[in-house]
């Protein structure tokens, strides 16, 4: 039934001279959880968002907001953080939310949103002299001066520090709470897996996996990495029955068997000084479906 | 709507107010330049003198001593400009526009008592051709204005087309060009109200400190505005609409501040020069007069200087007023038509 997604998303296209940025996407989302674009630079993440949110308009496809084509009520419904904003000048944080919010019917409660986004010791600072880490949670507040119930976060962590980023983890979770849908791009696995309910994976503007990250391990990646340095013979690899990549400078080695794998490495006298043996994740399915990494 | 409209001229307002160097710059800046020629033209003369000739067509030389005529008239650096009425010739004198008249049919020359180059090419006349002055001198009644005051109006009309190119049009390329434009484009506001909060903040900003650089320069040279300063008031409100305008044409697409610098600079200094703000077009080529009725410069500077130096009245300005009227709604349509939330 079509009101049990608040955002449906069909064969979406939208090309640029010589690219297809977006090649038939699809998706739906459900009310109240959080949906993650997870994908490196360029896989077209940011323009499916852009799409949706009405700021390109697509060659092809169809976006319902609520059953229904988008009409005027959905700027006033939505919220919006883009990536790479500036903000007006010499205006204090509180002024800078103070004119977003007005300019919507429904309206957040002012000191809630200050302390739902830690801003109180900054309120009344001037907006260019806050911290990366503070600016973006102030873009996030920004978002939410119309207590929106469907939120889009474009990279919202992409160039903090992993404080500032646990701060937005945490803000995006009291979001969570309070039921509003989200969705989310990124290109930090970690991120994916630790606030999205559904992640779909996206690359050269196609979906190639979608499911939630649980599901998406179980499924694809249900053995472990090994990261060898990369000095290691490859013919001894070829021996092996697993897959294998070269990252960087090391060799990773997906497999189910690990006592196998291990063992064939240390018949063939292959130094394992540095090895690293872990769980796999979605940045380890990403390579498996792409044989490129997530953050390339 | 209104509560929108409210909340964008809010905030530019207190963007402009806060940022002090702006803010200084858009008072001190044509007082200085007020204050800098009213010490230049107390001591020096103009390098270039404009003399009005009234000849007749039935008359050639009338009673005018020929010799000291005709070497006058071979002075290097000085513009004889001919009139057929004496009317015309005396009416120019009186607003600054020439420094001297010669009647050739009377044999007499008028110059303004007040005016430092009118002296000048009275002395001049009088050394050409003989040591005997064949003219009789009339000095005009009244009380003449002063180049300062003939300029005030045109620095004041200057500042506004300054104040209202950069202050709209440069601003929304660079809000444009840093993605400020993007992130309003998502909110729930139409281009119309976004650009009305704009031109109204603008318009305060530019009347305000408009008022402050006239009460000042008032204090200090004790000046008087002849006309009302209600219509005063309407012809740099109209003004600065109109430059608003302009300033949102230029701004509807670019997101290249050096782009947008460039045009407003193209479109400024020949405005500058053309639009009579330093100096009078009285005797230059035609097509260079029928140039400068075009520009909106002009009709401000115009109507500013008849209000401000001869006390006209709204009806005595209704053509500047008009035209300024008809030129804002054609530059304010094609800026909104060709308007852009953000870059390509």
């Amino acid at each position: 039934m079509a009101m049990d997604y608040i955002l449906e998303v069909k064969n979406l296209y939208k090309y640029y001279p010589g690219v297809k940025a977006v090649d038939d996407v699809s998706f739906s989302i459900p009310y109240g959880i959080c949906f993650g674009l997870l994908g490196p630079n360029g896989a077209g993440k940011t323009t499916t968002i852009e799409v949706i949110e009405g700021i390109q308009k697509p060659d092809r496809g169809i976006i319902l907001y609520k059953g229904k084509q988008r009409d005027h009520h959905f700027k006033q419904e939505v919220g919006i953080q883009l990536q790479h904003t500036e903000l007006q000048q010499y205006l204090t944080v509180k002024e800078i939310l103070l004119t977003f919010r007005n300019l919507y019917s429904r309206r957040a409660n002012l000191d809630e949103l200050v302390s739902l986004c830690y801003l109180e010791e900054i309120v009344d600072r001037d907006n260019r002299k806050i911290s990366g880490g503070q600016k973006q949670r102030l873009l996030l507040a920004i978002a939410l001066a119309n207590d929106p119930e469907l939120l889009f976060l474009d990279e919202p962590t992409t160039g903090l520090d992993p404080q500032a980023r646990r701060h937005v983890w945490d803000i995006v979770q009291s979001i969570k709470k309070k039921g509003k849908t989200i969705i989310l791009t990124t290109h930090y696995m970690e991120e994916a897996q630790t606030l999205c309910d559904v992640v779909a994976i996206m690359d050269h503007g196609k979906i190639i996996a979608m499911d939630s990250p649980i599901n998406l391990l179980n499924k694809h990646c249900r053995g472990v990495t090994i990261t060898l340095p990369s000095s290691v013979d490859e013919n001894i690899l070829h021996k092996m029955s697993c897959e294998w990549f070269k990252v960087n400078n090391t060799i990773e080695i997906h497999t189910q068997e690990p006592h196998d794998c291990l063992r064939l490495l240390i018949d063939n006298n292959v130094d394992i000084t540095g090895m690293v043996v872990r769980s796999q994740n979605l940045e380890d399915l990403f390579l498996k479906l792409t044989g490129t990494q997530l953050r390339a | 709507m209104l509560y929108r409209i409210w909340t964008i001229f809010i905030a530019r307002t207190k963007e402009f107010y806060r940022d002090r160097s702006a803010l200084g710059w858009n008072i001190i800046f044509p007082l200085l330049i007020i204050i800098g020629f009213s010490v230049v033209f107390r001591s020096e003369s103009q390098p270039v003198l404009k003399v009005g000739i009234i000849k007749p067509e039935n008359v050639v030389t009338g009673n005018v001593d020929t010799k000291q005529f005709n070497e006058f008239m071979k002075l290097k650096y000085i513009d004889f400009i001919e009139f057929g009425l004496k009317e015309n010739a005396i009416d120019s004198l009186q607003k600054f526009k020439i420094d001297m008249v010669i009647d050739c049919k009377s044999g007499a020359y008028y110059i303004n008592d007040s005016s430092p180059n009118g002296y000048l090419a009275e002395q001049l006349l009088k050394g050409a051709g003989s040591s005997q002055n064949a003219f009789a001198k009339h000095s005009l009644q009244g009380r003449g204005i002063r180049y300062v005051e003939w300029l005030f109006p045109g620095i004041l009309g200057m500042n506004a087309m300054f104040n209202s190119l950069y202050g709209v049009g440069y601003v929304l390329v660079m809000y444009r060009k840093n993605g400020i434009l993007k992130r309003f484009s998502v909110a729930p506001i139409r281009p119309f109200e976004f650009l009305t909060g704009q031109i109204v903040s603008r318009m305060f900003v530019m009347l305000a400190t408009t008022a402050v650089v006239y009460i000042g320069t008032v204090l200090l040279y004790g000046f008087q505005c002849k006309g009302s300063l209600f219509t005063l008031f309407l012809v740099f409100t109209l003004g600065g609409f109109c430059m608003i305008s302009l300033g949102l044409l230029i701004a509807s697409r670019s997101d290249s501040q050096e782009f947008a610098d460039g045009l407003i600079n193209i479109i400024t200094w020949p405005m500058m020069f053309l639009s009579q703000v330093w100096f009078s077009l009285e005797g230059a080529r035609p097509w260079v007069q029928k140039v400068s009725q075009l520009l909106p410069l002009t009709p401000i500077v115009e109507g500013a200087r008849m209000v401000m130096n001869e006390g006209a009245t709204l009806f005595d300005i209704r053509y500047q007023l008009l035209y300024l009227l008809i030129i804002s709604c054609v530059f304010l349509i094609l800026g909104s038509i060709l308007f852009r939330w953000q870059r390509r």
